[in-house]
């Protein structure tokens, strides 16, 4: 597996190192060549600084940017081979959509079948073959994303970055070419950086997602990964949808049962042989725990801690359920109609291998399941 | 479409007539004065109906100038020449100067530029009178006094600050993303600038290098005081026109007429440059 970008302690500072604003803190990250990788995170927690340091767009305060081998941080953007979609387009104005999709291709000397080919290849894919000959001014956001989208996915360049590539598509369009811009760019070999806060487009398209808040990379894995095994409570909370429940605890053991006392006066009680001996100490060891508990893994159940329903909603393949619970509110989902009405009381069971651990404090996991956290 | 009322339609021509009559009135008197001699100019009451005469053009154009007391000599055409001279390299200066100063203000932030952007516009709040009397004391020590490269220097008092400010506006409007992705395309920095800036803010470049040509062109004080008859521009080669013998009004018209001629071209030119940045706002988005 060879590393196609290294980012190696890169930090942004608009203003004066140390004194302006830290919009990227520390940030270390290595994309495997022919990976995609989706930036994922709120607005303006940095993911589009750290996009275009890469492209070269914004000086790189501090720390190195390997790119194909080469460190390319104090490079002009034009020496870093490196192809960009844009958020708001940037189409040339006075060109058409075909030549705005040819024109790197046009500059590096293709020759003019092999750039007709591209074009023509790429904008079948993504469903604008009908406007090539239009000018950018007369075609909807939607297609001036999708144009600007090839332009970027046209050329042979070592990294391709896209920011926000389908925030303008209809909901359709996007799943459809969703399939096809992983198609095309796992086809080609191509790597990928993707910046997105829509954690579904993150999930299908990307190998790895980069979680980002505040400036600092939360969690960089495998999309498996970090919703099995969110690095802290903001991962946890922040990918999935709809986000993780989260309680403070208090953990205490009595005659084989362990029990986390919920604030508002309800308890989880588990036999203390239903955990791992490591997971039982640390849980001990700490008493004072948050725990996290995906809504996919609650469950209605006859002998159960007491809830009442406050909010019950069919969007059509799932239910989501939201009751009160020890003076909070738990969010549980299930796959078929509920029929409860408000105000209904219902039990619900959580079971020990789908509860997550966190630190109150620094808010770092401590175990997912049966597992320790790394 | 929205429907207008006959009356509606009627009411809007004569506010329309009422409008173009105000303000056209003063350039169609003036034409019409330069085909008249002095005699028909003053008779009262005036009246549009005249014999025309061309003396008016032929005196200006072969420097002539027959009045009461005798055969004047004026470089009416020389100064026309020295307008246009004057004008069109200062205002080519201004672009060469303005253009990427504007394309710095607008992109790049360094420390101080809003400070040196604004001293620049503040060319244009004091008086030129103010700056005038030291000016002339300085040329004349440095032998910059009636120059044209003096007056060209002047002159960019009037129009860099003019050039600088519209065209930074234009700068500022066009996406920087625009001009990332073609440097992120494989071109370096000038050639981004050339193809896709440059052209971008044409229509604003053609607006400013208008405008600023009809303030040079209008220019009277600094050319003034710092020119003397042979580099002199029209608007100062007109005095001429009041003799010693009194004011020669058809003359005057005359050389109104062939001083606006060049402006009024130009404008006629841009014009459609200018409409054609309008279609621009179209982009963003």
């Amino acid at each position: 597996m060879t590393i196609q970008l290294s980012l190696k302690s890169v930090d942004k500072f608009y203003g004066p190192i140390g004194k302006g604003v830290h919009a990227v803190k520390a940030i270390d990250m290595q994309v495997p060549k022919g990976d995609i990788i989706a930036l994922l995170g709120s607005s303006g927690c940095g993911k589009t600084s750290t996009l275009r340091m890469i492209a070269g767009f914004e000086a790189v305060s501090r720390g190195t940017i390997e790119l194909a081998g080469k460190q390319v941080q104090t490079l002009p953007p034009v020496r870093r081979n490196v192809a960009m979609a844009f958020e708001g387009y940037s189409l040339y104005p006075t060109v058409t959509v075909r030549d705005n999709i040819a024109f790197a291709l046009k500059a590096s000397r293709l020759a003019e079948a092999e750039v007709a080919r591209r074009v023509g290849h790429v904008a079948d894919m993504l469903e604008i073959t009908d406007i090539l000959d239009r000018f950018p001014f007369s075609i909807s956001g939607g297609q001036q994303q999708r144009a600007s989208l090839a332009r970027a996915l046209v050329r042979d360049a070592d990294l391709h970055l896209l920011d926000e590539p389908m925030g303008q598509l209809e909901p359709q369009l996007r799943t459809l070419l969703r399939g096809r811009i992983k198609h095309y760019i796992k086809e080609r070999g191509l790597t990928a950086i993707l910046v997105t806060h829509d954690q579904t487009e993150a999930n299908a398209l990307a190998d790895r997602i980069a979680v980002m808040e505040g400036g600092v990379l939360q969690q960089y894995g495998s999309p498996a990964e970090i919703k099995e095994r969110p690095a802290n409570l903001f991962t946890g909370t922040f990918v999935g949808e709809p986000p993780m429940n989260v309680f403070a605890a208090t953990a205490s053991v009595s005659g084989g049962t362990l029990t986390f006392d919920l604030t508002g006066g309800l308890d989880l009680r588990y036999a203390e042989s239903a955990f791992d001996p490591r997971v039982r100490k640390m849980v001990l060891d700490r008493k004072q725990v948050m725990i996290g508990v995906r809504p996919y893994a609650v469950h209605r159940a006859e002998q159960g801690a007491a809830a009442r329903v406050v909010a019950n909603q069919w969007l059509g393949d799932q239910s989501h359920i939201a009751a009160s619970f020890a003076g909070k509110t738990i969010v549980l989902v299930e796959h078929d109609r509920a029929h409860l009405t408000e105000g209904e009381p219902i039990k619900v069971e959580i079971k020990p291998q789908d509860l997550h651990i966190f630190d109150p404090a620094s808010g770092l996991a401590l175990s997912h399941g049966n597992e320790l956290a790394a | 479409m929205e429907t207008t009322s006959p009356v509606e339609r009627l009411l809007r021509g004569i506010a329309i007539t009422l409008v173009c009559l105000f303000f056209m009135f003063p350039i169609v008197w003036i034409v019409l004065m330069s085909f008249q001699t002095n005699e028909t100019i003053l008779r009262v009451p005036p009246s549009v109906i005249f014999v025309p005469t061309l003396e008016n053009y032929t005196a200006l154009i072969t420097g002539k100038l027959e009045t009461q007391a005798g055969t004047l000599d004026i470089d009416f055409m020389g100064n026309l020449w020295n307008s246009l001279f004057l004008s069109t390299t200062s205002v080519a200066i201004g672009l060469i100067l303005g253009v990427p100063a504007a394309y710095a203000f607008a992109r790049l932030k360094f420390r101080g530029s809003e400070d040196i952007a604004f001293t620049l516009l503040s060319f244009r709040f004091a008086p030129p009178l103010l700056v005038l009397l030291p000016l002339t004391i300085y040329f004349q020590q440095l032998g910059l006094a009636n120059t044209y490269g003096g007056l060209i220097w002047v002159y960019q008092l009037i129009v860099l600050p003019l050039i600088l400010w519209i065209v930074r506006g234009y700068f500022e409007d066009i996406p920087a993303d625009i001009e990332y992705a073609y440097r992120i395309a494989g071109h370096d920095f000038w050639s981004t600038f050339r193809r896709i800036a440059l052209p971008l803010a044409g229509p604003g470049i053609a607006a400013a290098g208008l405008l600023s040509f009809i303030f040079a062109w209008n220019n009277f004080v600094f050319a003034l005081v710092l020119a003397s008859a042979d580099k002199q521009p029209v608007t100062v080669g007109a005095l001429a026109f009041v003799t010693a013998s009194g004011i020669q009004y058809g003359q005057v018209a005359a050389g109104i007429v062939l001083s606006i001629a060049p402006t009024f071209a130009l404008a006629l030119y841009a014009q459609r440059y200018l409409v054609e940045g309008l279609s621009l706002g179209a982009v963003k988005g």
